[in-house]
């Protein structure tokens, strides 16, 4: 684990609005110590991406509740694939269902969050991996 | 145990309860609770001042609740099919919701809508879309909400030539667009303009609408969403009514008169936590919003001053995990409503923790209501917990609870500001955390997710699908529109619509002329983020 705090970018990709969720898990996260950066609502994946340079982020978490979280995580895992940030730990938390849990740690995601994950389930799981 | 904060003795009996809202409860009330109640000052009858029990002195008696499901999907062929549907199933008012790109004032073939058009609701991108919605239902006697913000303005034009163009007379039409911009930077999260243009916006199609359709009610106040985001009870209505005065203040410097307009304002707000205090919650909103309108605005109609509402959804309550204990937890809430003096009624179908509504699960939560009102004496008589002294009493402290959380809005300059800043943002997510924390903490009790879990239960359940081809059609037909229009005819309405924009005149005029010409919902909109400019989101939380 790294010296400095770590530092995490919560995103919410695509046109829907709802970011309570995304909200609550920042507030989580920066009670255990990270620091945490919010995009706002309606980032495109590249919006999302340059961000994540720009604020040179440990984690990016995005936030899905729309159903299009397999498009939406093949396509960042693409772009951060193409622009050499492997380094970054990619989670993902929303409405996901069980069944494409195996789809998304497949394409590099290593942790989903469906709601209601218990904070500290998220906030482990981050630290453990963490370069 | 409830919605609330509990402490408890060593044998676990209940010392102390705490209500979101922060108001302390006892073990009993009796009648010293209600020493300085004065049934003529704080309740009246029915349908008198300040109307704390109910707007109407019959109510269900005279006449029940409207019942409306949201529905709307993918095409509008779709869409006119499901309208058709529920109110053969006995439905007595349409919802309609519309697709994100929709929401958004994006058209069905930007790259922006790719995998969204029709996804939660209907794809609109030309009036075309809403002849075809609309087709054979009879709109003098069916009203419709349209859960639409942004670009309600676009949308009541649309409203109001389909109307025309089936012959049908303005006065009699009725549309409940939700055209609340200031809950969406809150809550929702489909905003387009900055907050000035976008109240200007509102103010245009109140102003338009008291004139040409006056059976409208251009704004639909939602405390609901901003509930749903995570706020306390009190909050909802305090940031409810600060919103609602934004908009009246707005108009009124226009120079109407508060009687023109305040009777077809109306509020959509959320029966989600614990029933008493829900119901008082109710009560007070009812008391204080008349107070308001009689004190502060000088109202002299006493239709201005009633809050007419609908009291409904309840999703915030709702569990993935064990998903048809949904249906009971909705009757319940159905029941506050009721117990409530709701004008309209609606609930969250038990899939919607998870997904859009099935048709089953929507004719499920119609049914709910239906039992309500036909099985277990809700009509009987008004305002039945009136009098209580548990519920005086709460109703009571409930208002002031409501008007200390306005001060507070009020002293940081009023609520147009707090949103720009984020303030009320910031706290509604603060209050999302702390009952997210106290869930998973176990000291808010949910059945099924903190309590009696089943722990090999498996989510597999109907989800409603994804229909791309229903996207094509869409994508299809908004391009056959585009090619046998009257181009250069759209091309001079929306020259037309920038001018009024830009002159800060009502633009409603001018947008009916551009939906008519079969301008696109995206065209109109980009006129005006050229004119107005975008939303810049405070980020903060």
């Amino acid at each position: 684990m790294k010296d400095r705090r770590i530092r995490v970018l919560v995103a919410k990709p695509g046109l829907d609005g709802h970011d309570r969720g995304a909200k609550v898990v920042a507030q989580a996260l920066r009670d255990a110590g990270m620091e945490v950066i919010y995009t706002g609502l309606h980032q495109t994946i590249d919006q999302i991406i340059s961000a994540a340079i720009q604020e040179n982020v440990d984690v990016i978490g995005l936030s899905i509740l729309s159903g299009a979280h397999i498009p939406l995580c093949e396509k960042l895992m693409r772009g951060i694939k193409e622009e050499n940030l492997s380094d970054i730990l990619v989670v993902v938390g929303g409405v996901i269902p069980k069944k494409d849990i195996g789809k998304l740690k497949d394409m590099g995601i290593k942790g989903v969050f469906p709601g209601g994950t218990p904070f500290a389930e998220s906030i482990q799981l981050i630290r453990e991996n963490v370069k | 145990m409830g919605v609330a904060t509990y402490i408890k003795n060593e044998k676990g009996e209940i010392e102390e309860v705490t209500l979101q809202s922060g108001i302390e409860v006892k073990t009993i009330y009796g009648p010293e609770d209600l020493a300085d109640f004065d049934y003529q000052r704080d309740l009246g009858d029915p349908g008198e001042y300040p109307f704390t029990r109910g707007i109407h002195p019959g109510m269900y008696r005279a006449r029940p609740w409207t019942m409306r499901q949201y529905s709307g999907f993918g095409t509008p062929l779709e869409t006119n099919e499901r309208f058709k549907f529920l109110i053969t199933h006995g439905q007595t008012g349409l919802n309609v919701a519309f697709d994100l790109p929709t929401q958004l004032g994006l058209d069905s073939d930007d790259s922006l809508a790719e995998g969204e058009v029709g996804r939660v609701g209907m794809a609109v991108d030309t009036l075309r879309d809403f002849e075809i919605a609309f087709a054979d239902i009879p709109l003098e006697r069916i009203g419709s909400g349209l859960t639409i913000n942004a670009v309600a303005s676009i949308m009541l034009a649309m409203y109001q030539a389909t109307a025309e163009g089936y012959g049908f007379s303005l006065d009699r039409i009725s549309a409940t667009p939700q055209n609340d911009i200031l809950k969406e930077m809150v809550g929702r999260g489909n905003w387009i303009f900055p907050v000035e243009p976008s109240i200007r916006l509102i103010g245009d199609t109140i102003e338009y609408s008291a004139k040409v359709m006056p059976r409208t009610n251009p704004v639909s106040v939602c405390g609901y969403h901003i509930r749903e985001s995570g706020c306390t009870p009190a909050q909802e209505i305090a940031y409810a009514f600060e919103i609602a005065m934004t908009y009246i203040d707005h108009v009124l410097q226009r120079g109407l008169d508060i009687d023109e307009f305040a009777s077809r304002i109306s509020f959509n707000l959320d029966i989600f936590g614990n029933i008493f205090e829900q119901v008082a919650k109710f009560r007070a909103a009812r008391r204080l919003w008349a107070k308001l309108l009689k004190e502060k605005y000088e109202a002299k109609d006493p239709r201005s001053m009633w809050l007419r509402g609908l009291f409904g959804g309840g999703g915030g309550g709702l569990t993935k995990q064990q998903p048809l204990n949904n249906i009971v937890r909705s009757a319940y809430y159905a029941l506050i409503s009721a117990l409530s003096g709701t004008q309209t009624m609606a609930l969250c179908s038990y899939d919607e923790a998870y997904t859009i509504p099935t048709p089953q699960a929507a004719v499920i939560s119609l049914r709910t209501m239906e039992i309500l009102l036909e099985e277990m004496g809700l009509r009987d008589t008004v305002d039945p917990l009136g009098g209580s002294y548990y519920v005086e009493s709460l109703t009571k402290q409930m208002e002031e609870k409501i008007t200390e959380e306005m001060r507070r809005v009020e002293e940081i300059g009023g609520m147009a500001h707090a949103v720009e800043t984020g303030y009320i943002q910031r706290e509604v997510a603060r209050q999302a955390y702390l009952y997210e924390k106290a869930l998973q903490e176990g000291r808010v009790h949910k059945v099924g997710v903190n309590i009696y879990r089943e722990e090999e239960e498996e989510e597999e359940v109907t989800l409603h699908e994804y229909n791309p081809t229903a996207a094509e059609a869409q994508i299809k037909s908004i391009k056959e529109v585009r090619r046998t229009r009257d181009n250069r005819k759209v091309a001079q309405t929306l020259k037309d619509l920038e001018g009024a924009a830009r002159r800060k005149e009502n633009v409603m005029p001018f947008l009916l002329e551009s939906v008519k010409a079969y301008a696109t919902v995206g065209e109109m909109t980009r006129v005006f983020k050229e004119v107005y400019g975008e939303f810049k989101e405070p980020s903060i939380f």
